[in-house]
């Protein structure tokens, strides 16, 4: 299990240190947003499509007990064994139960942050069982034994000389390559094998189609499918927020997700899985891992409609800047500060803090979750359960105290700018946080209220 | 209670009120330039198109534009005098030594430049995915204009497994370098028959 020990701002302080690579990181994610506006804009009735995604969602939520019995129904009809799981170890207990059934002992899986969120890795690996993650980037982060950093992609806050390295270290290519071109021919190779030997693949679930049984991976790589059609047992993880209705949703869902995620009109491969093959046998488990705790939210059930774009990370100024390894949670970003609390909130009590509130996430989400509500609206629930950080409580009764009387708050204010003009060092250091990276201004003269009641004294009060 | 039963009780509990669902009937793209369309699209996300008028000429561009000394093989009894007829019971395993696949589509979508193919065609469900290179044969009169087209066509559809593919495999994991051919095809050619 992870270990926690420092927070957002900690970590991120960590990750700006070497300001190069965070202006390339910066940069690199920029882009990615750029292009999501550029492929928006081809579509004129964009807002229509993003309102109508929302809407479908809306409905999905208010009626997911029987979208759910109607999707287990429908996979059973098309032969896929289903499963349901309340938390992480219940998952991961499923998933080696089938594979131990069988007697196998390795299993190449596709991208799924639910199996991340779960930490199935690791415990397979307790019990003897390898698995390779076969989306390039998490198999990067894999070999060096880090999560992933962003959902969409998995390894963007790393240069490609790291990732030479990385494979010259694990893999043995020669040192010094870090040609991307020259690097992903490599793995491929190397994966290749890894598909056609293993028997067992797990992927996740992008949408879930209640009314047909079958749900659609999407990648861009082809992994998923290396593993899924070469495989004698296909295992498929999803949260049961990932239902839709009806197949025709799909239509405004894959004109959504890869515009929104990459700029791309679609991913390369929407696959619709319905039934095994001849002789293979398939999986789906069914998790809720908290969710079912956040549909009783009513403030927070809206961010179960995310469909896992990443724009909001892409667009997010304190992502691109503080990396998403800072969030210390498999969903980074500003999507993961309003789920993560839900999990756990006392560890992720600094998340929701982790913004300006800005709003650039909820304008560029698909399903138009309000995410900068939800950070706010988290604020108020994370001070009132008492799981704030000491100098934020603080900082707040100071305020509360200092705004709550005319008197108080001219005396500070004067305080204030006579400190600034005339003993800036007293601020202007290590102590201060506002400090870093900053320079104080200089202190005005007087207040607009000392200003007002200077100039009546004057001119008078009755001039023109 | 079991747990299949304790979460959906707690999602009973804990659901909104009913929310209705849109209508989508209004959105469909216009039929105008599909095949224009289509061509532009699947061009720039990295395939390759050519307009031919025959299986005949399907195979003079094959010949002039991939190795005929290495492995090809079909799904199409049309190109079945030119190259190797796939096996439908083969070990997918099998085909990793695939150079090419010719396969046809059952729809194409001119918006984002996809092909729908419904496992039938392909054969296997490996082949679009472990062959070096990929080819459809998309007769033009299967082009439509958007997903919503696409998906009133396909309905429930009589399928194990269908996909939509929409260029070679990519990746731009390292570096967002784009690099063809992360584990499947290398490129992707559709020969759009008039």
């Amino acid at each position: 299990m992870e270990t926690k020990t420092k927070d957002h701002a900690a970590l991120a302080e960590a990750f700006i240190k070497d300001e190069e690579h965070v202006n390339w990181h910066d940069g690199a994610l920029w882009w990615i947003r750029q292009k999501r506006d550029i492929a928006s804009k081809q579509i004129p009735e964009w807002e229509a499509l993003r309102e109508a995604a929302s809407q479908i969602k809306s409905n999905v939520l208010s009626n997911l007990h029987d979208y759910l019995l109607q999707f287990e129904a429908n996979l059973i009809k098309n032969g896929i064994t289903v499963h349901w799981a309340s938390d992480a170890e219940e998952h991961n207990r499923i998933v080696y139960s089938i594979l131990k059934a069988k007697e196998i002992n390795q299993m190449i899986k596709s991208k799924s942050m639910l199996t991340e969120e779960c930490h199935l890795n690791e415990y397979l690996a307790e019990r003897g069982i390898d698995v390779i993650n076969s989306d390039l980037g998490e198999y990067i982060q894999q070999l060096d034994n880090e999560p992933p950093s962003h959902i969409v992609l998995p390894c963007i806050h790393k240069r490609k000389e790291e990732i030479g390295e990385i494979f010259h270290e694990h893999l043995g290519t020669e040192k010094g390559v870090s040609d991307p071109t020259t690097l992903t021919r490599f793995a491929r190779r190397h994966l290749r094998n890894a598909f056609i030997t293993r028997r067992a693949a797990l992927t996740g679930v992008n949408f879930a189609v209640a009314e047909t049984g079958e749900y659609v991976v999407c990648t861009n790589e082809g992994n998923a499918d290396m593993g899924a059609h070469l495989s004698d047992v296909q295992i498929a993880s999803m949260g049961i927020e990932k239902i839709v209705p009806q197949k025709k949703h799909l239509g405004i869902f894959l004109r959504l997700l890869a515009r929104s995620a990459t700029g791309q009109p679609i991913t390369i491969y929407s696959s619709h899985f319905k039934k095994p093959r001849e002789g293979q046998e398939m999986h789906l488990i069914l998790v809720d891992l908290g969710r079912t705790r956040q549909l009783g939210r009513p403030e927070f059930r809206e961010s179960l409609k995310c469909i896992k774009c990443g724009a909001c990370m892409n667009t997010c100024p304190v992502y691109r800047k503080s990396g998403g390894l800072s969030y210390h949670n498999t969903i980074s970003g500003p999507i993961g500060a309003i789920l993560a609390p839900n999990l756990d909130m006392k560890r992720h009590a600094d998340l929701p803090f982790a913004s300006t509130l800005c709003g650039s996430c909820s304008n560029v989400c698909p399903v138009k979750i309000t995410i900068h509500d939800q950070l706010y609206q988290w604020r108020q629930v994370i001070v009132k359960e008492g799981f704030a950080a000491n100098t934020k409580v603080l900082g707040m009764k100071a305020m509360a105290w200092t705004l709550s009387s005319p008197g108080s708050y001219a005396r500070m204010g004067r305080a204030g700018r006579w400190v600034l003009n005339n003993i800036p060092f007293a601020i202007n250091n290590k102590l201060n946080p506002w400090y870093k990276q900053r320079e104080m201004p200089d202190g005005p003269k007087e207040s607009f209220g000392e200003w007002y009641a200077r100039n009546q004294k004057e001119n008078g009060s009755d001039k023109k | 209670m079991n747990t299949r039963e304790s979460i959906l009780a707690a999602v009973l509990k804990n659901q909104p009120p009913a929310s209705p669902l849109p209508d989508i009937s209004a959105f469909k793209g216009s039929r105008q330039d599909v095949v224009d369309n289509y061509q532009a699209v699947f061009t720039s996300i990295g395939g390759i198109v050519h307009v031919v008028n025959s299986f005949a000429e399907i195979n003079d561009r094959i010949r002039a534009n991939f190795d005929p000394t290495k492995r090809i093989i079909t799904t199409l009894p049309a190109m079945a005098g030119y190259v190797e007829l796939m096996s439908a019971t083969a070990d997918p395993r099998t085909f990793d030594d695939v150079e090419l696949a010719v396969i046809d589509a059952q729809l194409a979508v001119a918006e984002n430049g996809a092909v729908w193919l419904p496992e039938q065609h392909m054969g296997q469900r490996i082949i679009p995915y472990i062959c070096q290179h990929l080819a459809v044969v998309v007769p033009a009169e299967i082009i439509v204009p958007t997903l919503h087209e696409a998906y009133a066509q396909i309905g429930a559809g009589d399928y194990g497994f269908a996909a939509f593919i929409g260029g070679p495999s990519k990746t731009a994991d390292i570096e967002q370098a784009l690099v063809m051919g992360a584990h499947g095809p290398i490129t992707m050619t559709v020969f759009i028959l008039v």
